[in-house]
């Protein structure tokens, strides 16, 4: 006998599905306006695309509570537990440099850039460990088209904010601040290399680089600079934060690579946070069929 | 009544396995969002913090002057070889799968490795005869061959610090702890209080209660 419990949901109050396409729509809409508002967790939907992994995400928990920003501290539960002190909006990032039309852009400008795609993408920390994000983002590439790169503009670096009053962590001289990545152009402009501005359809968590950080999942963790301010286009290959603190332990490039080894411990296998036993690590993280070419005739255990 | 309590080894023996209890119901509540990184730094913290705690005994016995605190000492180093062994344990099991080639490289190439591995190594026959029978049985060579916990205590704030990513506070803290600890033997040594006999002595001549303090 079935028994219709009074929860059951009844077929009239189901919405119907123009309506409901009409909602997804507004939703979306609405998302930039929300993130304007700077309201915590409002939703940021992105499009499905084609370079999104098709494996099972790490939980937003495990995401949001195990980070590594030292700006807001050393440990791993430090970024969620400090980082409600980082002011997000408003909030800046100048281009410039090689470039044409160099540009201070508002957040705002960025989120209209190019459509909002939702990437899942695999994350490979030098640690050791590794999860499944799905991130929302745009191509790094069409921030940087907008500003016109010029010829000599082979290389891109990046700086994170250096405010000691946000970001507890800075009075710590753990790293010399503020916080430099770089890539070089071709690696920039690569599709898979995003501007991160969500998570989970959500604007994104402060203690992971809010509001926009760059993921470029080929390479460590740590390359996916977060909470940026400046993009400057160069000649020359930028100096980058954990190669300045150990040169011989970090490469410029830091692609995943399970064949060449951190000094101090193997890089041939990780830890998928969730999962009991260790998995093997793969090259460029998996992402070999599409950047591989990018470093053909490169000696991958010189240039690390 | 609380004198006698805090006196009994039975409290002391329960309260060191708080650690193990603390990390087993950590585990049991399913919070942890990388549990084996966290067991595998609990069980290496806590042998370092044993170990202190047991080179601590003599400077307390000494500073206090109550004999006492030696029956707490053999209990101490055996946890340090405990959550010793089970830190390497976890290392063996759910790091390297029991990958043999792949642990004697680990030990081989990785120094922060091979030193952690020298520290265990040297804790096993400080352990085998920590019994009332090996001390009667090796007479005066067993205080000889107990000496070896300055250098395992040496090796294990190194492979603590070698590990470290970044930054060196932690490891510095312990490094500091011991660096206190031996200091003061080395000043005992230096001023001639090696021992309780000795100490006695002094006092004996001087008015002062404790020369050494």
């Amino acid at each position: 006998m079935l028994i219709r419990r009074p929860g059951d949901i009844l077929p009239s109050e189901i919405t119907p599905k123009d309506v409901f396409l009409n909602r997804r729509q507004f939703m979306t809409a609405a998302a930039g306006t929300a993130l304007l508002a700077g309201e915590a967790a409002a939703a940021l939907k992105g499009i499905p695309s084609r370079y999104s992994a098709s494996e099972q995400p790490n939980s937003r928990k495990e995401i949001t509570s195990y980070n590594n920003f030292y700006e807001f501290g050393t440990s791993k539960e430090d970024p969620a537990r400090n980082a409600g002190s980082l002011k997000t909006r408003p909030w800046q990032v100048v281009v410039e440099g090689e470039a044409g039309k160099p540009k201070t852009f508002g957040i705002e400008e960025i989120l209209k850039l190019a459509p909002l795609e939702e990437r899942i993408y695999r994350l490979r920390c030098v640690e050791g460990w590794s999860m499944v994000i799905p991130w929302v983002g745009i191509p790094l590439a069409s921030l940087l088209k907008a500003v016109q790169p010029t010829g000599n503009a082979k290389f891109v670096a990046f700086e994170t904010l250096n405010d000691p009053k946000q970001m507890p962590g800075l009075a710590s001289r753990v790293l010399d601040w503020p916080y430099r990545e770089g890539l070089r152009m071709d690696e920039a402009l690569h599709p898979l290399t995003i501007l991160a501005v969500g998570l989970y359809g959500e604007v994104l968590p402060n203690q992971n680089g809010a509001p926009i950080r760059l993921v470029v999942p080929w390479k460590y963790g740590f390359k996916s600079i977060k909470s940026i301010v400046r993009i400057r286009l160069q000649a020359q290959q930028p100096a980058t934060s954990w190669n300045l603190a150990a040169p011989n332990e970090y490469g410029f490039y830091s692609n995943v690579n399970p064949a060449v080894a951190h000094p101090r411990w193997s890089q041939a296998t990780e830890r998928r946070i969730g999962e009991f036993l260790k998995r093997k690590t793969l090259p460029f993280n998996g992402y070999g069929d599409q950047v591989a070419r990018l470093y053909q005739g490169m000696d991958l255990t010189r240039f690390f | 009544m609380l004198l006698r309590l805090l006196q009994s080894g039975s409290l002391w023996f329960v309260l060191s396995l708080l650690p193990l209890l603390r990390a087993v119901f950590l585990l049991w509540q399913g919070e942890l969002v990388n549990p084996v990184e966290f067991i595998t730094r609990s069980s290496g913290t806590w042998a370092l913090v044993f170990l202190l705690l047991t080179l601590a005994i003599t400077p307390l016995r000494q500073m206090s002057g109550w004999s006492g605190w030696l029956q707490y000492r053999r209990m101490l180093g055996l946890y340090a070889f405990f959550y010793a062994v089970l830190h390497f344990g976890i290392y063996l099991w759910l790091d390297q799968l029991f990958d043999w080639a792949a642990i004697v490289r680990d030990i081989i190439e990785r120094p922060f490795i091979t030193v952690g591995m020298l520290a265990l190594l040297l804790l096993i026959p400080l352990a085998i005869t920590s019994t009332k029978a090996m001390m009667r049985r090796l007479k005066r060579r067993w205080g000889l061959l107990h000496r070896l916990i300055y250098p395992i205590a040496i090796l294990a704030v190194v492979h603590f610090w070698w590990l470290v990513k970044k930054d060196l506070s932690e490891p510095m803290i312990y490094a500091a702890v011991l660096a206190l600890l031996l200091g003061w033997r080395c000043r005992a040594w230096l001023f001639g209080f090696t021992g309780r006999l000795k100490q006695q002595n002094v006092r004996a001549h001087s008015p002062r209660r404790d020369p050494a303090g």
